[in-house]
């Protein structure tokens, strides 16, 4: 059942990426990512992270890309004043470096195997919120600052006159 | 059971596309897509290497990811909204005031 889901579910991923990165308007570019990553939290689900896939709905689809869309009807660029797309030579440039990227993934991961051990609920709440609040307190507690620092850092940006 | 290699591979496609994005769209809205784009490419990787070695750690970096993914996105989108207000553009080939 498992590669069945998984292809489904990556290609409407992989579907829902190309959409963003050739749609024109950037509404259209918003929903979607908005498919991607429900796709991606699917396959959360597949691999048992099943509290992943509740934030990355929650945080991704319920409040990033919200915040993207919120954007861009608050800015609403006419049409026919967005940037024109000319096939350039960073478009050659871009797709090069993704290929290279990609010969480099497969080759650092060609020889990666998993032990044989059976997989326990490593993505249930109470595994993830174990590990969180024991040996990654410390980078838990950091976070809460590198918000702080998020919302004290958008607000004076957001100010009439900088 | 799948190997842990079919989800790296999606990964990395998921992360290139991003990155084909981030080089070479000019509006910088979608840009910051891309961002997100690949580092949840990125997520996939730390979840499904996670799972499949046993350890919750792979959990707790793809959670860290998704937070910094946020306060990007909020400092980001409010950076473009001031250099809206400043220069009535979201074209990035435009905004070349830094360049020499």
């Amino acid at each position: 059942m498992e590669p069945i889901l998984f292809t489904l579910f990556g290609a409407i991923a992989v579907g829902g990426a190309l959409l963003v990165v050739t749609r024109k308007n950037p509404m259209s570019a918003a929903l979607s990512l908005i498919m991607s990553l429900f796709a991606v939290a699917a396959l959360f689900v597949l691999r048992q992270a099943h509290f992943l896939a509740a934030i990355q709905v929650i945080v991704y689809a319920g409040a990033v890309v919200v915040l993207f869309i919120f954007v861009i009807m608050l800015i609403n660029v006419p049409e026919n004043r967005l940037p024109i797309e000319k096939p350039t030579v960073y478009r050659l440039l871009g797709v090069v470096a993704a290929g290279l990227l990609m010969i480099e993934g497969g080759l650092a991961s060609r020889n990666f195997s998993a032990p044989a051990t059976a997989v326990g609920e490593v993505g249930s709440v109470e595994a993830v919120g174990h590990a969180l609040f024991t040996d990654y307190l410390f980078a838990f507690e950091v976070t809460s600052v590198l918000l702080l620092a998020a919302v004290v850092g958008a607000t004076v940006l957001a100010k009439k006159k900088i | 059971m799948m190997g842990p290699s079919a989800y790296l591979i999606l990964s990395g496609i998921l992360f290139a596309i991003g990155a084909i994005g981030v080089v070479a769209r000019k509006n910088a809205l979608i840009i910051l897509m891309s961002v997100e784009l690949m580092l949840n490419g990125v997520n996939v990787a730390f979840v499904a290497v996670g799972s499949y070695m046993g350890d919750p750690t792979g959990g707790i970096f793809a959670f860290m990811v998704m937070t910094v993914a946020a306060a990007e996105a909020a400092v980001g989108l409010s950076i473009l909204i001031a250099i809206y207000r400043l220069k009535e553009t979201i074209d990035i080939t435009e905004l070349s005031v830094l360049k020499w």
